[in-house]
């Protein structure tokens, strides 16, 4: 059997392979790129970059829960400008593609960033739409399929690279979520961000995280997210980037099998820095021990 | 390509309640060229479900065995795991990480080391480095009550205090009150331990025109300055964060006192 293909598109951007890194756990590559080739990626996917600094959530904002973690780090970054000039002129020198996660308070400021990142070295955006909407009355403009589909027109209308919707989990129907993004113009939509959690210290009867809820990722969730993303796959015909709880390669065709294009490894880098590159390897050998010629063939195969 | 390590026990013990040492080798040919005292190593706990590293300073270094002594309390889920490890076991590490200090700046000078609680390890190797390098190292430990640890390998390091809470043994009270009632000086002070004593340490150098140098703790899940999890706030806007916030694994653990806002 002939070297398998890992190649897989999306919006007529191709990657090498389907493996990419879930959005701020890995940076901006440049922390990790002691334990990972990032030349052997299929993307590097960037911490979610606001139009101007954000400080983030006070101290603690991660702990561990059985199987995985929670997180409430308040999408601290050091805004736009820093990020174009710092991190994305540090991605230059690989040979991988690069999806940048996009967040803000407002659609204004949402615009603000995809505009300002029209003419970089990005080859797609990510939006993520879970953060607080302050003008939409704190509902995140993620769990409202109205305006889901309102942000996702805008942001389509002025984006020159393709777009990618970032769906949170936590809504009653992902499907409906998944069309919304559709509908607006989405050309991918990538799931799962994490699930809202909570956790109590009972000796001190404390809030572990001074958020006191964080958003839940790691193993525990991971088939949550399998079903979330075949749910969306049946719905919408635009691809899938699946992520939640992926540890191993076995994982990540799972996600495959239930309709992702491309998978993205979160958390648990943080168990094992080097996962995706395993990850890549493990697909690899999966494909030649099924003989299979190109993973696009495993897409959404399922029964 | 740097991976995790996976390290052979070569001796594991209690020394206290709920204390215990940890001697970790490197396989053959891995041993880094250089340990720095207040730098950490991140040990995965053996139990599945819990995935993140657990934070352990730097006891010890010993460059001839190419081992490190780790010593911890076992107060939760993880660090319990690793009371069970026995002389040739295996356990994966994550490091070394962080900063350290820089003990070339303590040179020829008055160096006061301050421990309070699982904030004395630290100093152990610390006080091994500065020894003979500096003018004259004092180690002030500070424990609950009469359940020591470390206190003799102190000694053979530095001129010992002891402070415990309940006043069982050496000055009643904290690693501050013994060093007034022993009228120390000191030019430069380091300082490990919970942030109220941190606090109070920077006062008193602050008091004494002492340089301060301090070595803190978050909860961290990367290790390597990605998450952005471990942040201290910091006076300046920092270079990294643009918004002074520093990254205690990456950025630290040891600043300057005056560094940080607290
Ligand atoms: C740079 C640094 C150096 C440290 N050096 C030492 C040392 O030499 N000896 C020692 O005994 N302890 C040290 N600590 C504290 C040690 O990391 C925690 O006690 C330990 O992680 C707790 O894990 P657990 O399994 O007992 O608790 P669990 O309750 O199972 O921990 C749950 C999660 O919270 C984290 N966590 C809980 N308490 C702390 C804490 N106080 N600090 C940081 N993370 C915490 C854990 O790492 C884990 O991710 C250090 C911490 C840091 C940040
Ligand atoms: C520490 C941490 C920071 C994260 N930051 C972002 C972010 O900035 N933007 C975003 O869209 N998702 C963010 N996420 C969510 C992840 O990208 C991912 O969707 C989620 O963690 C599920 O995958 P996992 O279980 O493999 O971690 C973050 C997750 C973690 C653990
Ligand atoms: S633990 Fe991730 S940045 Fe420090």
């Amino acid at each position: 059997m002939p070297k398998p293909d890992l190649s897989v598109s999306i919006a007529g951007v191709t990657f090498k392979n389907p493996v990419t890194t879930a959005s701020g756990t890995f940076g901006s590559g440049m922390e990790y790129s002691e334990f990972v080739d990032l030349n052997r990626l299929g993307a590097v996917t960037t911490k979610g970059v606001a139009s101007s600094p954000w400080e983030g959530n006070p101290v603690p904002r991660v702990t561990e829960v059985y199987g995985g973690m929670l997180n409430a780090i308040g999408l601290q970054n050091p805004g736009v400008e820093v990020f174009v000039k710092r991190d994305l002129e540090y991605l230059k020198q690989f040979d991988t593609r690069v999806i940048v996660n996009v967040c803000g308070r407002t659609e204004e400021e949402y615009l603000a960033v995809v505009e300002r990142l029209s003419e970089e070295a990005v080859d797609l955006l990510e939006i993520n739409v879970s953060c607080p909407n302050v003008k939409e009355g704190a509902i995140a403009f993620g769990q409202d399929p109205d305006a889901l589909f309102r942000i996702t027109d805008k942001i389509r209308r002025i984006a020159t690279q393709p777009v990618i919707m970032k769906l949170t989990p936590n809504v009653t129907s992902i499907a409906e979520m998944a069309r919304a993004a559709e509908a607006g113009g989405a050309d991918a939509i990538s799931l799962i961000n994490t699930i809202t959690g909570m956790k109590i210290d009972i000796e001190r009867r404390t809030f572990v995280l001074a958020n006191k809820t964080g958003g839940m990722s790691g193993p525990a969730i991971k088939p949550v997210a399998v079903r979330m993303v075949w749910q969306a796959a049946q719905a919408v015909k635009i691809p899938i980037i699946g992520m939640g709880g992926i540890a191993s390669a076995e994982d990540a065709i799972e996600f495959i099998l239930a309709g992702a294009t491309m998978v993205a490894a979160g958390a648990m880098q943080f168990h094992n820095p080097c996962l995706t590159m395993e990850i890549i390897d493990g697909i690899e050998a999966y494909m030649v021990r099924h003989q299979i010629e190109h993973v696009t063939d495993l897409i959404g195969t399922v029964q | 390509m740097k991976k995790k390590t996976s390290m052979n026990v070569l001796d594991s013990r209690q020394l206290a309640e709920g204390i215990y040492s940890l001697v970790l080798a490197y396989p053959e040919g891995e041993a880094p060229r250089q340990v720095l005292p207040g730098q950490f190593a991140g040990l995965y706990p053996r139990d599945s479900s819990a995935l993140l590293m657990r934070p352990i300073s730097v006891c010890r270094w010993d460059p001839a065995e190419g081992s490190i002594r780790f010593v911890y309390r076992a107060s939760g889920r993880g660090t319990k795991t690793f009371t069970g490890l026995k002389t040739g076991d295996r356990i994966d590490m994550l490091g070394l990480l962080g900063n350290g200090y820089e003990t070339g700046r303590m040179r020829g000078k008055r160096v006061l080391l301050m421990g309070g609680g699982i904030g004395i390890p630290p100093m152990l190797e610390l006080a091994a480095v500065l020894k003979g390098e500096a003018r004259s190292v004092t180690a002030v430990l500070g424990y609950r009550n009469r359940e020591l640890f470390l206190a003799d390998e102190f000694r053979r390091e530095a001129e010992v205090l002891v402070a415990t809470e309940d006043g069982s043994i050496g000055t009643k009270g904290n690693v501050l009150d013994a060093v007034r009632a022993a009228g120390i000086q000191a030019d430069v002070i380091c300082a490990c331990g919970p942030m109220p004593m941190l606090r109070a340490v920077r006062d008193f150098a602050r008091e004494t025109g002492a340089c301060c140098y301090i070595s803190l703790e978050e909860r961290m899940a990367c290790g390597i300055g990605a998450c952005l999890g471990c942040i201290t706030k910091t006076r300046q806007i920092d270079a990294h964060s643009h918004v002074r916030n520093a990254r205690i694994c990456t950025e630290g653990p040891v600043f300057a006192a005056e560094e940080i806002d607290f």
